[in-house]
């Protein structure tokens, strides 16, 4: 099959998520879903509308994808505004993935700025499922407002039921807020991790990657074990339209987990 | 060398369609070489030169009976190996049907040194990674490729830089070399293919003479490239240059028209366009050329990364120069110079490339 051929999927399900995000489960029309890594994204083709890359979320119990979406544009909007039975187009699974065995002993910061939380939510639950074979296990999370915040129910459950020191901060609080306010980088203050031996996992807007990033390494953790989820705009995930080029990156093959020892350099660069 | 010579084209031409090939070859059309459908050897340009200097382009007449007296033309064997527009699936409910991906049987007559490694490039990004497409295989198997080793090169040439020509040595099926006093075809056989062919054809065994006559085309049309590049440490020097003043200024002449991307025979970028018929029930996706100086080709979240000018500038030359090495362990940048002379403002990729390193 060509690799720009799109498989259809079914919408098992469709949950809102607060203000413009929704959750589908999607599943193959025919036959299985092919496996995943956390971190990795499929291309979701809206028919007729157009196609953009989405990571991968978990895997549904019906054994299809769960992917979150926020209405951004005109594919995600039309995207958010299936139903459940409709059939869109999938490709993938594709790109790199957060590596979770690298963990493995060490403490974990997981660092979510926005809709980052939702590539991380398959590294959270694995934490979340496997606790004891890693150190302090902390999850920070920035949000535009109270409203924006998605998985609030998790959140609570892995606070409450895993012991993950769950940490949630805002840009825009409302009346009803009584948590941190401010960027997603304060929050580090309020985790308890030992920087040496200290792994972690950040996505989000590249700004909120670099500033929490630059923080971990100031601290005193490895750049090498502070990873990043690369947003880029891509047409293929095959590395065949140029697209999602990060100077000698192609971000579909080479990303979009990257290590901030690889990424720094070239996220410094201005519009590169 | 086992090389043959025929006077004339005409036999080939024919043996070519007779065995079921489209001949696409050089002709004249909008003042231009361009390439086209050609059923004998009188369409082809005889007499006919260009002038190409940046940002300029003109058909000349020649004093001569040569068929291939021109360099590179604003066409490239991109249009046949990659073409501008492919549909790719149709969707209707929940099936998919895939395009019947189309592989007619091209002979392409007339492909330069400089083309023939841009196609091994293309070779590369389509086949030689971790998702090839069938589809261009399917063309680049249909494709019989008849290269022409270039006598005057143009004044935009720096293939010789490239390490990329002026003679054709890999990846032609057959190769000729036009040769005057009397006017003769040397042909050598790059593959079975084209070995069968040319029994086909009448011919007389290459003399000494044919041979050094033709050795002497290649070796006095490499002392004649209209530019050069220093490519000593090219990749590393190109990746360093990320601050240079020089990307402001090349952009302040740079209309972002993406014609060098579109002439370029290697760069091949894309977009998808999507469109539905009245009612919902049929979507159709279709992979047409893109390029890298339009605005939104780096579109995030309704923004795009590469704003200014000067980024999309920087970002093609560093591409082609630099870190297509990183991403395929070759040049992205054949030599052929369609960008500069195509470039409506004339901006000269060396030029900017000796300023910037």
């Amino acid at each position: 099959m060509h690799p720009m051929t799109s498989a259809p999927y079914l919408v098992r399900s469709r949950r809102p998520d607060r203000a413009d995000t929704v959750t589908l489960a999607l599943k193959p029309v025919e036959g299985p879903c092919p496996p995943f890594l956390p971190g990795q994204f499929t291309m979701i083709y809206a028919p007729g509308v157009g196609e953009i890359p989405v990571s991968i979320s978990g895997r549904a119990r019906s054994g299809g994808y769960v992917q979150t979406i926020r209405a951004v544009g005109a594919v995600s909007g039309a995207l958010c505004r299936t139903r459940r039975g409709d059939v869109v187009g999938v490709r993938g699974p594709y790109g790199t993935a957060w590596d979770l065995s690298a963990a493995a002993g060490l403490d974990v910061v997981v660092a979510a700025g926005g809709l980052g939380l939702a590539p991380l939510r398959p590294v959270i639950r694995e934490l979340a499922a496997h606790g004891s074979r890693y150190g302090r296990i902390s999850l920070i999370v920035g949000t535009r407002t109270p409203a924006t915040l998605i998985y609030p129910g998790e959140l609570a459950r892995w606070r409450d039921r895993d012991g993950i020191d769950v940490q949630v901060t805002v840009d825009h609080p409302d009346l009803a807020w009584k948590g941190p306010v401010g960027l997603v980088t304060r929050l580090i203050d309020r985790i308890v991790f030992e920087p040496r031996r200290t792994f972690a996992f950040v996505c989000g807007p590249e700004i909120m990657m670099r500033a929490t990033a630059a923080e971990l390494v100031r601290r005193g953790v490895s750049a090498a074990r502070v990873m990043l989820s690369v947003e880029r705009d891509m047409k293929c995930g095959v590395g065949r339209c140029g697209h999602c080029q990060l100077g000698p990156l192609l971000t579909c093959l080479d990303g979009p987990v990257l290590s901030y020892e690889r990424a720094a350099g070239l996220l410094a660069v201005r519009e590169l | 060398m086992n090389a043959v010579v025929t006077e004339s084209l005409e036999p080939l031409i024919a043996g070519l369609r007779s065995r079921g090939f489209t001949v696409v070859g050089p002709t004249t059309r909008d003042g231009a070489v361009r390439f086209a459908e050609i059923s004998c050897a009188a369409q082809l340009p005889a007499g006919r030169g260009d002038e190409q200097q940046p940002g300029r382009y003109r058909l000349t007449e020649r004093h001569d009976a040569l068929v291939f007296g021109f360099a590179a033309s604003p066409d490239s064997a991109k249009r046949y190996t990659q073409p501008p527009r492919q549909s790719l699936f149709r969707m209707r409910e929940g099936t998919v049907e895939e395009a019947e991906a189309e592989a007619p049987r091209i002979a392409l007559l007339g492909v330069r040194a400089c083309d023939l490694a841009a196609i091994a490039v293309q070779d590369r990004v389509f086949l030689g990674g971790r998702h090839p497409d069938p589809a261009y295989r399917k063309r680049r198997e249909a494709m019989l490729l008849i290269a022409v080793n270039c006598a005057v090169p143009g004044g935009t040439c720096f293939c010789v830089s490239m390490g990329t020509g002026p003679k054709a040595t890999a990846g032609f099926d057959l190769a000729l070399t036009e040769l005057s006093d009397p006017h003769r075809f040397l042909i050598e056989t790059g593959s079975g293919r084209g070995a069968e062919i040319v029994t086909t054809i009448s011919h007389r065994p290459a003399t000494g003479d044919d041979i050094s006559a033709a050795e002497e085309i290649s070796r006095v049309a490499a002392t004649r490239m209209g530019r050069q590049v220093d490519t000593d440490g090219i990749q590393e020097r190109l990746a360093g240059a990320h601050d240079s003043p020089r990307w402001a200024e090349v952009a302040s002449r740079c209309l972002a028209c993406t014609n060098c991307t579109m002439v370029c025979p290697t760069c091949f970028c894309t977009t998808v366009e999507d469109s539905s018929d009245f009612t919902g029930g049929v979507a159709e996706r279709t992979e047409v050329w893109d390029s890298c100086f339009t605005l939104d080709f780096s579109e995030v979240g309704g923004s795009s990364v590469r704003g200014s000018g000067s980024a999309r500038y920087r970002q093609w030359l560093t591409h082609k120069f630099s870190t297509w090495f990183d991403q395929f362990g070759m040049s992205g940048c054949v030599g052929c110079g369609r960008c500069i002379t195509w470039c409506p403002t004339g901006i000269d990729v060396t030029e900017e490339l000796g300023c910037i390193l």
